[in-house]
């Protein structure tokens, strides 16, 4: 029995549509040329590394404590320049971590919707701030107006009468990462369900006792994720270290030396006209590596950690 | 009734005085927990005072070095390392309009090409999308120096070889940002519900019928806001610049493809910035605050955008 009004209509399209699957190839082209951009980030450094490493025995640049590429002949102690970069980014941290975390407790559950409304947009114009503004800032204020006056005495050496201070670049790339904490622990602590909070009130807790033993360790793993993003960016930050914290290699955690951190060594070598095949060129792209090395995995448990929360809450 | 005419002050009576127990008793917190949590507020206050406080002094201190070199000869002259009075940041600005204008032409449609293959098109449980996935958040996060020793090595040099050129260090920061606006606009199109799709394809419409004219357009204010964004941070990028040719002192108008160098703005920031002559310092703080303004335009319209054109569904 057919049905009435004749065969069914087929439902498929009439044609190939060779347009559509066109289409799909050329956005998948786009997706697949981010996989290419890695791929020619890791062939770019690669190459030149295993040329390094040819020259440069490998226990002599991850164990020598002395970075002196100009000197003849050169010493590559990566240990050098890698104290440096974590000299500055450990002040940074102490900086940024309490201030980055009050705020987004204080946005997240203590604001009225109203500050809140205003001082978010606030806080991500300071994200926006390029950072050779916050280098100059660094460099030609907070050493000289608030380290300098404030540092007491000959504490470590003393901060008087020196261009340069890791501390400088730490505050100044504390400045840059507040606003990354902030916004990322502020989005994990918002996420955590409003009954876990009311639940909290019920059983009698006070709001600080809600806030810090509540809704921190249920946003713990979004925080956590916040602060090893920031690490990550405190690591790779080159302008505000270049002009606040110097171009010394210095093998100390010292608050009050001048430094010389991974990122800056890479800017101030590749710069201009560097021979094509030199050492110091190859020095280049070993430090690059290993920058990208050490950045990559605490990008991954960054990832790892913010996948976590919305797994849980959203 | 009368019975009942007794009764209803007596129950009002009742409730007040359990009211009043109640909040007494809810009121009376032990001393030391309302001194604890006002201590905490206070601190919590503290924190997000002194981030404000660093953004304020970071304005103020641009302001007062730099409102001294602060002219339009800022924007009409070259620079100059020999007449700091006279040197301005002409050639860096164009150089810097060249630069985020190939950005723009390179970012918009690979961007939104990659978010929308990834948000309309994959299928999330193959392998090879999953890696795209991960790729791009892992890119986002890359030291933009990398991308620097992507550029010279890739692009300047090796298998592209194009030379100190504008353009090269034009694709080097589109490819610094692709990910930001990758990111972003996957958020937008994620937002469209999926009610609007079916309608649009039960009615018969193609799969990119149903994209290029309800998914697109519904998304158009969360991309802006993403590519705003994105440009505006390649506006103040250097470090990546410093690696592929923009540092040297450029006295005549850069193109695009000219071999003869290029600068850029924020560079000649840092160019100056490094000259401790009290002169190269107002200069550098005026093109700080030059950049600045550029850019807080440019973020305040992008969240405005976002605050307007925010669809609730």
């Amino acid at each position: 029995m057919e049905p009435a009004g004749g065969p069914p209509r087929r439902l498929q399209a009439p044609g190939p549509r060779y347009g559509e699957k066109a289409i799909h190839g050329l956005l998948a082209l786009c997706g697949i040329l981010s996989v290419l951009t890695t791929t020619a980030i890791v062939i770019s450094l690669v190459g030149p590394t295993i040329g390094f490493f040819e020259i440069v025995p490998v226990g002599d640049f991850f164990f020598g404590t002395d970075w002196t590429p100009q000197f003849e002949p050169p010493s590559f102690g990566v240990l050098a320049i890698v104290a440096g970069t974590f000299n500055v980014a450990l002040w940074g941290m102490l900086f940024a971590i309490p201030i980055g975390l009050g705020a987004a407790i204080y946005l997240s559950e203590y604001a009225a919707p109203r500050v809140r409304k205003t001082v978010k947009p606030i806080l991500e114009i300071l994200a926006g701030i390029p950072t050779v503004a916050i280098g100059f800032f660094a460099a030609s204020f907070i050493l000289p107006e608030i380290i300098q006056p404030l540092w007491p005495g000959e504490l470590f050496g003393g901060a008087v009468g020196k261009p340069f201070l890791a501390l400088a670049g730490g505050l100044g790339v504390g400045l840059m990462i507040v606003p990354i904490i902030a916004s990322i622990s502020e989005d994990a602590m918002s996420a955590v369900p409003h009954g876990l909070r009311e639940g909290a009130y019920a059983m009698g807790a006070t709001k600080l006792k809600v806030a810090t033993r509540v809704v921190f360790p249920a946003a713990l793993s979004g925080i956590v994720a916040s602060i090893v993003l920031a690490i990550s960016r405190a690591v790779g930050e080159t302008m505000i270290v270049l002009l606040a914290a110097g171009s010394t290699p210095n093998f100390t955690l010292n608050p009050v030396e001048p430094i010389q951190a991974m990122t800056a060594y890479i800017g101030v070598t590749a710069t201009g006209d560097i021979s094509t095949g030199s050492l110091d060129y190859k020095s280049v792209f070993a430090v690059g590596t290993l920058l990208f090395a050490i950045t990559l995995v605490m990008n991954m448990i960054s990832i790892r950690l913010v996948r976590r929360y919305r797994e849980v809450y959203e | 009734m009368a019975g009942l005419g007794a009764a209803a002050p007596r129950n009002r009576l009742a409730t007040a005085g359990a009211r009043a127990t109640t909040r007494a008793m809810l009121r009376d917190q032990p001393r030391g927990d309302v001194i604890r949590n006002t201590a905490f507020a206070g601190l919590l206050l503290l924190a997000i005072l002194i981030a404000l406080a660093g953004l304020m002094a970071l304005l103020i201190q641009a302001f007062a070095k730099g409102s001294s070199a602060l002219s339009l000869d800022l924007f009409t002259n070259p620079p100059s390392t020999a007449f700091p009075e006279k040197a301005g940041f002409r050639t860096a600005i164009l150089g810097s309009l060249e630069l985020i204008a190939g950005v723009i032409l390179f970012v918009i449609p690979v961007g939104i090409g990659a978010a929308l293959y990834l948000e309309e098109y994959a299928d999330k449980t193959r392998w090879w999308n999953r890696l795209i996935e991960v790729n791009i958040q892992n890119l986002a996060a890359v030291p933009s120096i990398i991308y620097g020793i992507l550029g010279l090595a890739f692009l300047v040099r090796g298998p592209f070889d194009l030379g100190f050129i504008l353009a090269a260090g034009s694709l080097t920061l589109a490819l610094l940002v692709l990910p930001m606006v990758i990111i972003a606009a996957r958020e937008a199109i994620r937002a469209v519900p999926d009610s609007i799709r079916q309608g649009s394809l039960a009615l018969g419409a193609t799969k990119w019928q149903t994209i290029r004219r309800q998914v697109l357009p519904a998304s158009v204010p969360g991309i802006a806001t993403g590519v705003i964004l994105a440009v505006s941070r390649a506006l103040g990028e250097t470090a990546p610049l410093l690696l592929v040719g923009a540092t040297v002192f450029v006295t005549f108008d850069p193109t695009p493809f000219s071999p003869d160098g290029y600068s850029a703005m924020p560079v000649q920031i840092f160019n100056y910035a490094v000259r401790p002559q009290e002169e190269f310092q107002a200069l550098a703080a005026a093109g700080i605050i030059v950049m600045l303004a550029v850019l807080l335009a440019m973020n305040s319209f992008a969240i405005w955008l976002r605050n307007r054109y925010e669809q609730r569904w």
